[in-house]
């Protein structure tokens, strides 16, 4: 499966009738299996090329499309996996997991199934009869990718997911996630402002510009995993993508 | 220990009562504490309420009332306060209308509820509908705009339809504040209810029983009537919460 942007832009007009181009001429093809990391100085409108392959909001000119069929809605080969306070406090965990499934009218007893498998999968076996307020920050987030892998979904489109957890759980959530990655053989798409994450993360990082965003420079990540965060391949991709970044958001701060 | 401190003062009320009922000597401005007890006594015999029907049928009449004038209400406002907190333009049509009858007291309506309806159950309800419909509406109004955009979008990637976002996710999201609004409306719907019997017309009822006492001079029935009235509505405010606590204790957990 092949994910292709072409030539999308996305144009905002605000309250008071202003336009704000939010993203401009982003044009990219996404491999199946791939990890991309979509990297970017705060505003450039990452997370809103994500919302628009999720069919949350719709491109102003250019398409998305999936093997070349043009998609407009939310497609059921994506899922997304937003950055916190995305499951519902009302379901338990396994209820939560399992939406996407209801959704589709499966039977109570097939969706426990799929509750534990996905549950196990995420290391969250056990916790099925427990509230989201129960869970740490870490935990809710593995409830909410195990409720995006439950709809097997071909890609997984992730907004900061680990934006707002310590760093010592977001380093662990980080290796669990390309342990599942490479189990589940799913493409990932996942937004990030963190120079650290996308290197150890992704196979290609992409740099958008400040805004309108527009695709900077796409840089490979050769590397094998499980990345050595030190290693001197690693620190030198990382500091090439802060020179970048910092470039891009001191002209920001320039205007 | 609070609640034993919380039972003190109405012991010393209920003491000071007496004393002043015996110094005062005058069953029309203070009956004596033996004379409203055996009206409470004896729920079930008329003898005890001037012969217009017992203390329990008369309750069971005003709760009958109340239900219906209530349950009508909450099947008007909570359709009508979803789709107002959905959608702008269902808010627009609506919004200026109900905001200019929303300050008219409930007992304003009811020379116009006499009218049209005459005497009878049908203007007691017609009362009791006016005075519960808002704060069911309003907080139903806030709870669906309170359902959280994160909610709903991830519903929507997961593919719920319009039907399925609207029972999976909003409805379950605003039950809360829904509830508070029910449970508020209900306790304008037992003022509305005894208010609207004391009124001309009707010949049961609590409000019908103590103004009739009045007329009869009878201040201990006067005092058992809105000692019942005041039992009742604790009891079924008690019952609200308990309802609260045990199914939407998840509101102020979520995260």
């Amino acid at each position: 499966m092949t994910l292709t942007l072409h030539d999308v832009s996305r144009v905002f007009i605000t309250e008071k009738g202003e336009t704000i181009e939010a993203l401009s001429h982003i044009s990219l093809d996404i491999h199946d299996k791939e990890f991309i990391c979509i990297l970017g100085p705060s505003g450039c409108g990452k997370t809103t090329i994500l919302r628009i392959i999720a069919g949350l909001e719709s491109a102003t000119s250019g398409t998305i499309s999936i093997n070349g069929t043009t998609i407009s809605k939310p497609s059921p080969r994506m899922a997304m996996i937003f950055q916190e306070y995305s499951l519902y406090p009302w379901r338990n965990v396994q209820d939560n997991v399992t939406l996407g499934l209801e959704l589709r009218g499966m039977r109570k007893a097939e969706r426990e199934e799929y509750a534990k498998k996905f549950l196990g999968l995420v290391g969250l076996k056990g916790f099925e009869r427990n509230f989201p307020h129960e869970l740490s920050g870490g935990m809710r987030q593995r409830v909410a990718v195990a409720r995006a892998l439950a709809i097997d979904p071909s890609t997984l489109l992730m907004d900061e997911p680990f934006g707002a957890l310590d760093a010592q759980t977001r380093n662990r959530m980080q290796n669990e996630l390309l342990d599942i990655w490479q189990k589940t053989r799913k493409t990932i798409l996942f937004v990030t402002h963190s120079v650290d994450e996308a290197v150890f993360l992704a196979d290609r990082i992409v740099v958008l510009t400040r805004r309108p965003g527009t695709i900077r420079e796409i840089i490979a990540v050769p590397q094998d995993r499980p990345r050595e965060r030190t290693s001197e391949q690693f620190v030198q991709i990382r500091r090439h993508l802060l020179d970048m970044i910092n470039e891009e958001s001191g002209d920001a701060s320039k205007v | 220990m609070t609640r034993r401190l919380g039972l003190v003062l109405p012991l010393l009320l209920i003491i000071g009562w007496e004393v002043a009922a015996i110094i005062i000597n005058n069953p029309f401005y203070l009956p004596r504490l033996e004379t409203v007890v055996p009206v409470l006594l004896n729920p079930f015999s008329s003898d005890y309420t001037l012969g217009t029907g017992s203390l329990f049928d008369n309750a069971v009449i005003s709760i009958e009332r109340v239900t219906i004038g209530f349950g009508i209400a909450a099947a008007v406002a909570i359709p009508l306060g979803i789709g107002m907190g959905r959608s702008s333009g269902i808010n627009d049509f609506f919004d200026t209308t109900l905001e200019l009858l929303r300050p008219v007291p409930p007992l304003a309506w009811v020379p116009l509820a006499l009218a049209w309806f005459k005497l009878g159950i049908a203007s007691i309800v017609f009362i009791i509908f006016i005075g519960s419909v808002f704060p069911i509406l309003l907080n139903t109004i806030d709870g669906v705009r309170g359902v959280k955009k994160t909610w709903i979008e991830v519903g929507m990637t997961l593919g719920a339809n319009e039907r399925q976002v609207l029972s999976r996710i909003v409805v379950p999201g605003a039950a809360p504040t829904i509830w508070t609004g029910l449970r508020v409306g209900f306790g304008i719907a037992w003022m509305c209810v005894v208010a609207a019997e004391i009124l001309p017309g009707p010949t049961s009822g609590l409000g019908y029983l103590i103004m009739y006492a009045y007329n009869l001079g009878q201040m201990n029935v006067i005092i058992a009537g809105m000692i019942t009235i005041g039992v009742i509505g604790l009891a079924i405010d008690v019952l609200f919460k308990t309802i609260e606590r045990r199914f939407f204790s998840w509101r102020g957990l979520d995260r």
